[in-house]
C-alpha cells in the first residue's frame, strides 16, 4: 500500500512547551504572576519515513526539548505528535508503552547513558527484557550479540561481558546505538550523538549510523548544533531560534540558498577548515535573548541586519514557502511574507 | 625571525598511574613568537592540554616534568620556585580555559576580579587607576561598562570568556595560553570571540597559544599551527602552508576528516585505526600502524624533524627525508 508508506513517520503539529519558572519567596509573597520559559513555541514538521531530519540550533533554541516532546518523555503544553498515524496524546499508558519500543534515543555522552556497573551485554539486553518478553534468555543473548556485531563490535561475544570503562569512547557510543536498536525501532532520536567524539571517530560513527539506517529501515531525528556535521547526514533540516522554527526544507536548498537572516548567520559562523576562507557578512549583534521574555514580533528582529521597523518588531512572521521552492519554508517578513519590498538586499 | 616569547625544549611529562608511568608529552620542542596566534591541535589524549599545563607549571599531582626546559623571560621555568611561578601566572602569562566559571570567583563582581588582578601584580596602582583600566578593557572587548558590577553567573558564556581575556590584557601579559576557549560557546558567539582575538593580536601585539581540537578554529585564527599525536609534535608550520600541503600523513588525515561546510563533498574521510595506548606506544614512528604510506624504516626508527613549510617549520616523518626522497624520485 504505497499511500500508507508516504505518510510521514512523525508529524509534529503546533508543538509547544512552556516551563513554569518559580520565582523566589518574595515574588510569591507579592503574588507576582508566574513566569514561563517558552522553550518550544508552536513547532510543526513532518519526518519522512526513512529520512534523516535535522533539528539545528544554538543552546537554548529548544531543539532538545522538541526531541523530548516527540518521544513524549515530557508532556506538551499544546500541540500534537502523530507517530505513524497515531496521535500519541490520546494513547492510554499501556498503548504508549508498547509504542515506546518503536522509538529510541541516543544521547551525547555515552558514559552518562551507560551504567558503569552493568556489563555492555546486560545494558543492551535491558530494553529487550521489557519490550520483548516472549524471547527466551538464550534468544535474548543472541539478539544482543547480533546487535553488537551490527554496530561493528565484533566478535560480539568478546564484548558482551565487558564494562563501559574497558572500551573507548567511540565504542561506548556504538554500544548505546546497539541498545537503541535492540527493540527494532522505527525512529531513533539522536541528540548530539557525535558531539563528544574526535574528528577521526566522528566520521566512523556517522557512517555507521547511515549504514544502520539502511540495514534496519530506520528514520532519524538528528539534533545538533553543528551545521557542518548536519551537512553530511541530513536529508531535511529545520533551524530553530528561541523556541521556533525559522527555516526548514531540504538540506541542500537550505544550505545553498538560506533565506532567513539567522540561518545565514549560523552558516557563516561555522569555522571552515581552510585559512583562505573569509566570512561574507558581519555577525549579528548581541546574543540570544532569554526565553522568559522573548522579543515581540519576530524574535530575531533585535539582532537582525535587515529588520524593518514597520513590521518586524510588531508581527510574528509565519513559515511560508520561499519563492519557487514549495518545500523550503522561512519565517521572515522580508523574505517570504507580504513585505518583501522592504528587503534592503532585494 | 621574530622574537621568541616562550621556548619549550625537549619536554617530557610523565603521569604516574596504577599501571605504571606514562609519557603524555614525549620530547616536545616548540617556540612561541611574539605577536602570533599559535594553534596547537590534536585529538583527545594527544598531550596538548598536558603541554599547556606544563608550560604554566600547573600539572596535576600525579604528573611531573621528567626532562626538558621551559625558557621564558631568560630563565628556565622548570627550575622556578612556586613563588616565582605565582608571579608569572596571571602576571606575565594569562590563561583562558574552556569553562570560565571555574576560573572566576562566583562571589566576586567582575570589576573586583580585574582590579584585584591589577593591584596584586602592580601594588602601586591606585583604586581609581585600576577601575579606569578595567572599564577601558571591558568596553574594548565589547561588554557594556555597567556589566562590571555583575557577578560571573549573570554574564553569558561568551562574556565570561571576554572577561578572562580582559584579565590577561589588564597586565599586558606576554603570552596567553587558551585551552579550548571556544568549545563551550555557540557558533555565532565563537565567531565573534575569534574575530576579537585577531583584533587584539594586532592592536596589543598579543601572543596567544590556542589549544584546540577544532581544526576550523585553527584555520580561522592561527598564524602558525602545531600538530600533536600520541605525545609527540609531528608537524609545525605556517597555517596556509600546512593546510595547503600537510607534510605529515597524520595531519593530512586529520584535515581530510574534518567536516567542511564550505565545500560540496558528501562523505567524510575516515582515518584507519585509533590512537595508540601511551603505556605501550608503537616503536619507530607512533603513527606507522595507521599510516597509509608506512615504509620499513617507519616501524623501526623514530623519525627526526625534517624541514617543511620554511620559516622553521618541520614534519617528523621519514617521507620528508631528503635522502630518501631522492631515492624515491630516482
Amino acid at each position: 500500500m504505497p499511500e500508507v508508506n508516504e505518510r510521514p513517520l512523525v508529524q509534529a503539529i503546533g508543538l509547544t512547551k512552556h516551563f513554569p519558572v518559580r520565582g523566589g519567596l518574595l515574588s510569591s509573597l507579592l503574588r507576582r504572576e508566574e513566569q514561563v520559559a517558552r522553550a518550544v513555541d508552536g513547532v510543526s514538521f513532518d519526518i519522512r519515513r526513512g529520512s534523516v531530519f535535522g533539528l539545528v540550533g544554538e543552546s537554548g533554541s529548544g531543539k532538545s526539548t522538541t526531541a523530548r516532546l516527540v518521544l513524549r518523555l515530557i508532556e506538551p503544553t499544546a500541540g500534537q505528535v502523530i507517530f505513524d498515524g497515531v496521535d500519541m496524546g490520546t494513547l492510554k499508558p499501556a498503548a504508549m508503552r508498547s509504542l515506546r519500543s518503536r522509538m529510541q534515543i541516543v544521547f551525547q555522552d555515552p558514559m552518562a547513558s551507560l551504567n558503569p556497573r552493568m556489563t555492555i551485554g546486560a545494558a543492551i539486553e535491558h530494553p529487550a527484557r521489557i519490550h520483548m518478553p516472549d524471547l527466551t534468555p538464550k534468544q535474548r543473548r543472541e539478539r544482543v550479540i547480533e546487535m553488537l556485531e551490527a554496530v561493528q563490535l565484533s566478535p560480539g561475544r568478546q564484548y558482551y561481558d565487558k564494562y563501559p570503562h574497558q572500551i573507548s569512547g567511540g565504542q561506548r557510543q556504538r554500544v548505546v546505538i546497539a541498545r537503541a536498536l535492540v527493540t527494532n525501532p522505527d525512529l531513533i532520536v539522536a541528540d548530539e550523538p557525535v558531539a563528544m567524539a574526535d574528528v577521526s571517530v566522528r566520521a566512523l560513527l556517522l557512517e555507521l549510523m547511515m549504514k544502520l539506517k539502511e540495514q534496519f529501515d530506520l528514520t532519524y531525528l538528528f539534533i545538533t548544533h553543528d551545521l557542518a556535521t548536519a551537512k553530511y547526514v541530513c536529508d531535511d533540516i529545520a533551524i530553530m531560534y528561541l523556541g521556533k522554527i525559522v527555516e526548514q526544507g531540504p538540506l541542500r536548498s537550505v544550505f545553498r540558498e538560506p533565506s532567513h537572516p539567522y540561518t545565514r548567520a549560523l552558516l557563516d559562523a561555522v569555522p571552515v577548515p581552510d585559512p583562505k576562507h573569509r566570512r561574507n557578512r558581519p555577525m549579528p549583534a548581541g546574543e540570544i535573548p532569554s526565553a522568559l521574555n522573548p522579543p515581540s514580533g519576530c524574535r530575531f528582529h533585535p539582532r537582525c541586519p535587515i529588520a524593518a521597523t514597520e513590521v518586524c518588531p510588531l508581527v510574528d512572521p509565519e513559515l511560508r514557502p520561499v519563492e519557487g521552492r514549495p518545500e523550503h519554508l522561512a519565517a521572515c517578513h522580508l523574505r517570504t511574507g507580504a513585505y518583501q519590498h522592504l528587503d534592503p538586499e532585494r | 625571525m621574530s622574537e621568541v616569547v616562550y621556548s619549550i625544549r625537549d619536554l617530557v611529562v610523565e603521569y604516574q598511574t596504577r599501571a605504571g608511568s606514562m609519557r603524555a608529552v614525549d620530547g616536545v620542542s616548540l617556540d612561541i613568537r611574539r605577536g602570533e596566534i599559535l594553534g596547537l591541535v590534536g585529538e583527545s589524549g594527544c598531550g596538548k592540554s598536558t603541554l599547556g599545563k606544563a608550560m604554566m607549571r600547573m600539572l596535576s599531582r600525579n604528573a611531573r616534568i621528567a626532562k626538558g626546559e621551559l625558557i621564558f623571560d631568560g630563565r628556565d621555568l622548570v627550575k622556578a620556585s612556586d613563588e616565582e611561578m605565582r608571579q608569572i601566572r596571571g602576571g606575565r602569562i594569562g590563561m583562558v580555559f574552556q569553562d570560565p566559571m571555574t576560573s572566576l570567583n562566583p562571589t566576586q563582581r567582575i570589576i573586583d576580579h580585574i582590579t584585584e588582578t591589577i593591584q596584586t601584580h602592580r601594588p602601586d596602582a591606585t583604586d581609581e587607576e585600576a577601575r579606569e583600566r578595567a572599564a577601558f578593557l571591558v568596553e574594548r572587548l565589547g561588554i557594556r561598562k555597567d556589566r562590571l558590577d555583575d557577578y560571573p553567573h549573570q554574564l553569558s558564556g561568551g562574556m565570561r570568556q571576554r572577561v578572562m581575556i580582559a584579565l590577561a590584557l589588564a597586565l599586558d601579559c606576554d603570552l596567553v595560553i587558551a585551552d579550548e576557549p571556544t568549545t563551550s560557546l555557540d557558533v555565532i558567539v565563537e565567531a565573534k570571540f575569534l574575530d576579537l582575538l585577531k583584533e587584539l593580536r594586532d592592536e596589543f601585539n598579543l601572543t596567544i597559544m590556542m589549544i584546540t581540537h577544532n581544526i576550523g578554529v585553527v584555520a580561522e585564527v592561527a598564524d602558525r599551527v602545531a600538530v600533536m599525536y600520541a605525545g609527540e609534535m609531528v608537524e609545525v608550520g605556517d597555517v596556509y602552508s600546512v593546510f595547503e600541503k600537510p607534510s605529515h600523513p597524520y595531519t593530512e588525515g586529520l584535515l581530510k576528516s574534518v567536516p567542511n561546510i564550505a565545500i560540496d563533498d558528501e562523505e567524510l574521510y575516515q582515518m584507519a585505526g585509533g590512537p595508540p595506548n601511551l603505556m605501550h606506544p608503537p616503536t619507530g614512528c607512533r603513527f606507522n600502524p595507521r599510516c597509509p604510506y608506512a615504509m620499513d624504516i617507519c616501524s623501526r626508527e623514530v623519525p627526526p624533524r625534517f624541514e617543511a613549510h620554511g620559516d622553521g617549520g618541520f614534519a617528523a616523518c621519514w617521507l620528508r627525508d631528503p635522502v630518501r626522497k631522492e631515492a624515491r624520485d630516482a
